[in-house]
């Protein structure tokens, strides 16, 4: 009993660093670009490094290490786990620009391909505020009115998958809100707007009916705790993303100096 | 020589920014009722459940959308404010006109079409609820006619 219980740790150990590697490896990734690309062109900032580790440690939490042991059997926990990885993770990682940091890392060639990708049609498509919301918030509804939460505990391969699509959507919502990044199509500001708040609505009325219905296999009480996880701690990270989204508009709908040249220029200060 | 484009950003005209005024003020006013409805009564007092079994498809919808309007209301309201003021535009009597009726309005509809009609939750949960949804669309209405004074009386003159 107590030797099947020291192998079975040591079976995790292993499979919790294997799950590292693809994490450390994009955190030297960034910091080699940053330092290699600092060297020709004026220095990479330092916080965005430093968001990026962070960004990637969350993403790293939710699917590796205690917290990911015990979403297994506690909800609460999977919901914190979620959390960070659809939506705080995938915000850090925008906010350290990774596309700018790989645009100006690579040859010319390579970054005008990239851009030319980035401006194409199932690019666009994907990148739209309105499709990367189906996709974030109806992959969740599925998730969670569906038996694929109960199904997702029995299949390694599932739970990969779905996992990567948390994260993945996450991100490609977050790009759709707010521009930090090159984007090969800009759209409209009360567009994405519109759209935020609807995302927003859906999350929220999710998080409620977890609350009211838990998933299969989930205890009433856990389904409580992780709905009102869900609703508040997603309410923290959008605003986040709502604060960043208005002071763009705030910055490009500023007077414009040419409009400004009579005596009421002093409107601009 | 002035031309149209000019004027807006003139600080002596704040009427061509009327609308603008009052409706930061609504959202604003939306947005801080929604606030302080969140923090005093469902966080302090804990009157207001987060779920009610009683709640409607309808219901849950309605305040799912409002939670969210509201969040978005409070945040883009004021950055309307800033803009008004760097424009030198702001108008702070039509302003406050916008915020009574955004408060006024979001508050009758939740005492009367949330709590009530899809019934999300009640403003508390003990007897003679009536009271206290006496008071608070009441207080309601008073905003709303507050709201309405104000912003009749900044209209911008044709």
């Amino acid at each position: 009993m107590h030797d099947h219980h020291t192998h079975e740790a040591a079976g995790w150990v292993w499979t919790d660093l294997l799950l590292l590697l693809p994490f450390a490896a994009a955190i030297a990734l960034y910091i080699a670009a940053s330092i290699l690309s600092s060297r020709k062109l004026k220095n990479w900032p330092l916080y965005r490094t430093g968001l990026w580790v962070l960004g990637i440690s969350f993403a790293a939490a939710a699917v590796t290490g205690p917290l990911a042991e015990r979403a297994h059997t506690d909800f609460t926990a999977h919901m914190l786990g979620h959390l960070l990885l659809g939506m705080l993770a995938p915000l850090l990682l925008v906010l350290s620009a990774p596309m700018t940091l790989f645009l100006r890392s690579v040859p010319v060639s390579l970054g005008r391909k990239t851009s030319r990708l980035l401006k194409s049609r199932p690019i666009r498509f994907i990148s739209d505020p309105l499709t990367a919301s189906v996709l974030n918030i109806g992959g969740l509804w599925l998730l969670y009115t569906t038996n694929l939460y109960s199904a997702m505990h029995d299949s390694l391969l599932l739970h990969i998958v779905i996992h990567f699509h948390v994260f993945a959507a996450g991100y490609l919502f977050t790009i759709s809100m707010i521009y930090i990044d090159p984007v090969g199509h800009r759209t409209p500001f009360i567009y994405r707007a519109v759209v935020l708040t609807a995302a927003l609505a859906g999350h929220g009325i999710l998080s409620k009916f977890i609350y009211a219905n838990p998933p299969a296999g989930v205890d009433p009480q856990q389904a409580e705790s992780g709905g009102m996880l869900m609703y508040y701690g997603g309410d923290a990270i959008d605003v986040i993303i709502i604060i960043i989204l208005c002071y763009q508009w705030y910055k490009a709908a500023r007077p414009r100096p040419s409009m400004t040249m009579n005596k009421s220029g002093d409107a601009l200060h | 020589m002035t031309t149209l484009k000019d004027r807006r950003y003139a600080h002596e005209d704040r009427s061509f920014h009327s609308a603008r005024n009052f409706w930061s003020g609504f959202l604003v006013g939306l947005g801080f009722v929604a606030f302080f409805d969140e923090t005093v009564f469902h966080q302090l007092l804990h009157w207001h459940h987060f779920y009610d079994l009683s709640t409607t498809d309808a219901g849950l919808v309605s305040d799912g959308f409002f939670h969210a309007f509201s969040w978005f209301a409070t945040v883009g309201g004021l950055f309307l404010v800033a803009d008004l003021r760097r424009r030198k535009a702001f108008w702070r009597k039509r302003w406050i006109g916008g915020i009574f009726l955004g408060a006024g309005i979001f508050q009758l509809y939740d005492g009367i079409i949330q709590h009530k009609v899809m019934g999300i939750h009640q403003i508390r949960y003990v007897e003679n609820i009536w009271i206290y949804d006496v008071i608070w669309n009441v207080t309601a209405v008073i905003m709303i006619i507050i709201g309405a004074y104000l912003t009749a009386k900044t209209r911008p003159k044709k």
